[in-house]
């Protein structure tokens, strides 16, 4: 049936549209809602309920719809939850009903609804819990197909979203009145404003219908939105919904900027996520619609008079030919007048004298009045029939309008603020006191017709103007007229089966329940019984709530409590939190200098951190574990590369530079000179070892340190938290060069001559642990005579930029394959043949002892970490102590992780005495090795364990030998 | 989000901080070294902790920023922050 009025709306009849709903082709106009085409259309019924899979329609036209829940798109852009009222339809749209098999209209699991006290308060609670912990999880499966709230797309977004950081003086929530009053008076007084409203055009209430006299409000409201649009220092913005306000008055906004369209133009996102740091906000958010309460309040065909009366005059849609309102207030009298010229109307109105004037206006309009009037049923199965009314006749009606008073919308001036407190009188609850920097104005703050509504706002931006020091302007607001009484008579108490939260389908009987049981206070009642815990997050239904379990236990609403409202207002898509933070992009990526060398010889690269490191360089058909095995015997017989850019490097500077040293290293530094570099170990304040790495002494008070790649950021910033907080005094600058520097290790027999070509003398004679400044190309190299490997070895630091190039006339001076690059895998053979520690050992549960560095630590005491690490479970001779091990078999791999115990057999417990914290094939030793924590292991050298992998399979037996393989003398890096 | 005025940067969103603890806990002298019994003051410097309500003096470092440590002065409560200065113009420690 078509419901459309021949003309008027605001919809554009020049541009029909078409889209499917469950399936079915029909037509609406652009401008258009969902769910005023729907209407337009005659289909009442759109989607179950959650729980009893009763037949719903449309109860809203706003983004507080319990009901019309529906899942738009298909495939990839298949999107839950969204409700019809606010979904803009565009040509092609396709939407369905959820929660309903095999169809809206039959659904099977509406015998829920017979079993319904079954599914009372606290069914989830009292039955799903047994069997004991594992009940839940046997039925949430069932439960979470049966009571669905629509299926979400399985595959990856297309779509794509963006986030803007926004900074502006005055953010003002809601176009209505109140919020372009204050826009107006912002903009003239010169800060900077946005102004966001979540619908598709700006006006509120003006653009909704609901007032009298519109259209000098209209003709205002259109040329203070035109005059705010030209200005450079204002943003307006609407399908843009505010829905976090989090600490420091910064706001998250989400801007729909093409879901209403039926293509996105090119390079347009999905949508926008906004975060506004706003130094003061105008909350002008409106009001919703209560319900009143009778029995079978959910059917379809009964909807808030207030979204009745924006589909009749916004969308020239008139959903029913006979119809009842039923009020307790003033607000459905302009309804009623406007509905009587389409159709046959009934105002059924709690209150026992209505005010005279509106009742001759009623007489004159032919609306029937029936004051005094409660209605107790809604008549119908599918739909809306007849209604029951105490002490009068029923009456027949296709359209059943409700207008209960007015709930502010302060879920955003509750997220930041004090508990809203309870106004008796309207039967509300109004904006708390503000923690943050907010003003709240119109009808969230308790201001029902127009004049308060715009008088507030002009005054709430005159306030937080002058909050932030700006003499405010003066704005001229229009005449207009006040709509009536909008403080609602009381509610009747219902009986029957009400349904209080129509999303979650929890009635007056559940609520009885729930307070017999003695769930007493607001929150408890919410999460025993899912009120207000459906995506509307209980829009229209927390205070119907409260005030009816006031009542029952004879308290008042602020007794009951109050809910808290959280972010977000209304639900916000996964794609726009996420924005462009997808893939590679969700972390920023470091690459070395050499990175683009690396990849041009066939790096195998992988993650360390943010990092991207040179596992390995494999040749031809050659694995990842071939080419490391081939990589450290090169080295060991030639010479070769490695990329350690990635190495932590800080220059520190200052006459207190080396008393520095001194107390954050275990070892004596007061005793070296320029042009020396030596090895560190830094402990923690705990006692435990914290990093280890290599300080160059460049001149008495410059140093340059190099940490280990993962602890680079967590060392510097406890050098920063040591030399600005703790020892304030010493005078010491220290500077981050980690990206500054490209570092390349040149380790091998032929290291010192592979080098000469580029820096010549200057390097020949470096003795060990010494370094150099030499001159390279106009620029600073650093050569550090140091080994990692055991090798003869070098560091080479060279300015980022000459990074690359400086690689480059290495290998064209050395021809190739004399000198050949070598991966981190490489390395970690390398330094396990040699008995290094680096992270897989250093993680943080470590003394120096553990470690082997016992030796290493000055007996002065005046280090980091010396209180501590005296510690008697520190100092434990028990403690797990680093060793070497090696399979009896010399082919058998071990692994790192596995534990070493006593037991020969396989699966037999036994107590772990330690565990294997690296293992790799040697090429050196040709066999299997690893090093690894033993309890007691100095002492068990050359005693056997097993290596005990449970989850691989394995139980290997090992040899505890000395943790350095590989020449232990230090002969061979001292050549 | 917390923001919070960096005296060097001015007024920057919490993310370009790290937060690293309590302000209040006095560091013992570097000269009480080999003190560790479960009482001594390094044991409550690094594991006695208070979860006070309200105003809190805190540790927060501009890691994404000029780098300084901050003591700054926020209600736990409300997250309100009151001042920030920075730690190393605060007065020394008894
Ligand atoms: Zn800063």
């Amino acid at each position: 049936m078509n419901r459309r009025l021949p003309d008027g709306g605001r919809i554009d009849r020049t541009q029909p549209v078409r889209f499917r709903f469950n399936g079915k082709e029909y037509g609406g106009f652009l401008g258009d809602t969902l769910a005023s085409a729907l209407l337009a259309n005659g289909v009442l019924l759109v989607a179950r309920s959650f729980k009893y899979h009763r037949p719903r329609g449309i109860w809203s036209a706003g983004a507080e719809e319990p009901n019309a829940l529906v899942t738009v798109g298909t495939g990839a852009r298949r999107e839950p939850n969204t409700r019809a009222t606010t979904v803009e339809i565009y040509d092609g749209l396709v939407a369905n009903s959820q929660n309903a098999w095999p169809s809206v209209g039959f659904d099977i699991g509406a015998i829920n609804n017979l079993l319904s006290r079954f599914f009372s308060a606290g069914f989830y609670y009292k039955t799903f819990m047994w069997p004991g912990a594992r009940g839940w999880r046997i039925y949430e499966h069932f439960i979470r197909r049966a009571a669905g709230m629509g299926k979400v797309a399985k595959t990856a977004d297309p779509d794509r979203y963006e986030r803007i950081e926004a900074f502006c003086d005055l953010l003002i929530v809601g176009s209505g009145p109140a919020g372009i009053a204050a826009a107006q008076t912002a903009a003239r007084s010169g800060v900077r404003v946005i102004l966001v409203d979540e619908n598709a055009e700006h006006g509120g209430s003006i653009a909704r219908g609901a007032i009298d006299h519109a259209s000098e409000l209209r003709e205002w409201a259109s040329g203070a939105l035109a005059e705010l649009a030209g200005l450079p220092d204002v943003t307006v913005l609407s399908r843009c919904t505010a829905f976090g306000y989090y600490d420091g008055n910064v706001l998250g906004l989400v801007e729909r900027v093409s879901d209403h369209l039926a293509a996105a133009e090119e390079g347009m996102p999905r949508q926008r996520h906004w975060i506004v740091r706003a130094r003061q906000v105008v909350l002008a958010t409106g009001a919703i619609e209560r319900p009143l309460l009778f029995a079978n309040n959910d059917l379809p065909g009964i909807m808030s008079a207030s979204a009745a009366h924006c589909y009749l005059s916004e969308f020239a849609v008139c959903p029913g030919g006979e119809v009842v309102i039923y009020t307790n207030n003033d607000s459905a009298y302009s309804t009623a007048l406007a509905f009587a010229p389409h159709a046959s109307v009934t105002l059924v109105d709690t209150r026992a004298e209505p005010a005279p004037k509106l009742l001759a206006a009623c007489r004159r309009a032919d609306v029937i009045v029936r004051t005094g009037a409660v209605i107790r049923r809604a008549i119908g199965s599918r739909r809306v029939r007849a209604v029951a009314i105490e002490n009068y006749a029923n009456i027949g009606c296709d359209l059943l309008l409700t207008a209960g008073g007015w709930t502010p919308t302060i879920a955003l001036h509750s997220q930041a603020g004090g508990r809203p407190v309870y106004a008796a009188e309207s039967q509300c609850f109004l904006p708390g006191v503000a923690r943050e920097s907010w003003v709240a104005a119109g009808a969230c703050n308790g201001a029902f017709d127009t004049p308060t509504c715009l008088e507030q706002g002009r005054f709430a931006a005159t306030r937080a103007i002058e909050a932030i020091g700006v003499t405010p302007a003066t704005i001229v607001i229009p005449a207009c007229t006040t709509r009536g009484d909008m403080i609602p008579g009381p509610q009747p108490v219902p009986h029957g089966k009400c349904f209080v939260d129509m999303q979650n389908d929890v009635t007056t009987d559940d609520l009885d329940l729930a307070s017999r049981e003695g769930y007493r206070s607001a929150e408890l009642l919410k999460r025993y019984t899912t009120l207000g815990m459906g995506t509307d997050q209980g829009k229209t239904s927390n205070v119907n709530a409260l005030s009816l379990l006031a009542k029952s236990r004879s308290e008042s609403v602020p007794d009951i409590g109050v809910t808290t409202f959280r972010p977000p207002y209304t639900a916000v898509t996964m794609g726009a939190i996420a924005g462009r933070k997808q893939g590679r992009h969700i972390l920023p990526t470091r690459v070395t200098p050499l990175h683009n060398w690396n990849e041009q010889h066939g790096a195998l690269m992988s993650d360390a951190g943010l990092w991207k490191r040179a596992l390995a360089y494999p040749r031809g058909d050659e694995n990842r574990q071939a080419a490391a095995i081939r990589e450290a015997a090169h080295v060991r017989s030639a010479v070769g590369t490695c990329d350690v850019s990635t190495l932590g490097k800080i220059d520190i500077q200052g006459p207190d530079a080396k008393e520095f040293l001194e107390r954050l290293y275990v070892n004596r530094w007061s005793n070296i000179k320029p042009g020396k570099a030596r090895y560190g170990v830094m402990l923690q304040d705990d006692g435990f070892v914290f990093d280890d790495g290599t300080t160059s002494c460049l001149d008495e008070n410059h140093y340059f340190m190099t940490t280990t790649t993962d602890r680079a950021e967590p060392v510097l910033r406890n050098i920063e938290y040591l030399l600005q907080v703790v020892w304030p005094q010493l005078r010491v600058h220290v500077c981050d060069m980690t990206d500054q520097w490209a570092g390349i290790a040149v380790a091998g027999p032929r290291s010192r001559e592979s080098l000469q070509p580029l820096f010549a003398d200057a390097i020949t004679s470096l003795p060990f642990m010494g370094v150099v400044d030499v001159s390279y190309g106009g620029q600073t190299v650093r050569v550090v005579r140091i080994s990692f490997s055991g090798e003869l070895g070098y560091e080479v630091y060279a300015p980022s930029g000459i990074g690359e190039e400086l690689v480059q006339e290495l290998y064209l001076k050395n021809d190739s394959p004399g000198i050949a690059p070598y991966g981190l895998d490489a390395m970690d053979i390398l330094r396990i043949e040699k008995g290094h520690v680096t992270g897989a050992e250093i993680d943080g549960n470590r003394t120096l002892a553990d470690l082997g560095l016992a030796r290493m630590a000055r007996s002065d005491n005046r280090f980091l970490g010396a209180a501590m690490m005296k510690r008697p479970g520190l100092v434990d001779d028990r403690r797990p102590q680093l060793v070497g091990l090696e399979p009896l078999d010399p082919a058998q791999a071990i692994s790192a992780g596995s534990h070493l115990v006593v037991e020969s057999r396989p699966r037999e417990p036994s107590a772990s005495l330690g565990e294997i914290s690296s293992a790799c094939f040697s090429p050196a030793l040709n066999r299997h090795i690893g090093l690894g924590f033993l309890r007691g292991g100095e002492g068990l050298h050359d005693s056997i364990v097993y290596a005990a992998n449970p989850l691989g399979g394995t139980h290997i037996a090992v040899r505890v030998v000395s943790p350095h393989f590989f020449d232990d003398k230090g002969e061979r890096l001292r050549g | 989000m917390i923001r919070i005025p960096c005296p060097h940067c001015g007024l920057r969103d919490h993310s370009e901080f790290t937060y690293l603890g309590d302000a209040t806990v006095s560091r013992p002298p570097d000269d009480d070294a080999g003190d560790w019994t479960s009482g001594s003051r390094w044991s409550h410097y690094l594991y006695a902790r208070d979860n006070p309500r309200g105003i809190h003096e805190e540790f927060w470092h501009h890691g994404w920023g000029c780098r300084a440590w901050l003591v700054v002065t926020r209600n736990t409560a409300t997250h309100e922050v009151i001042d920030s200065k920075l730690a190393r113009e605060r007065e020394v420690q008894s």
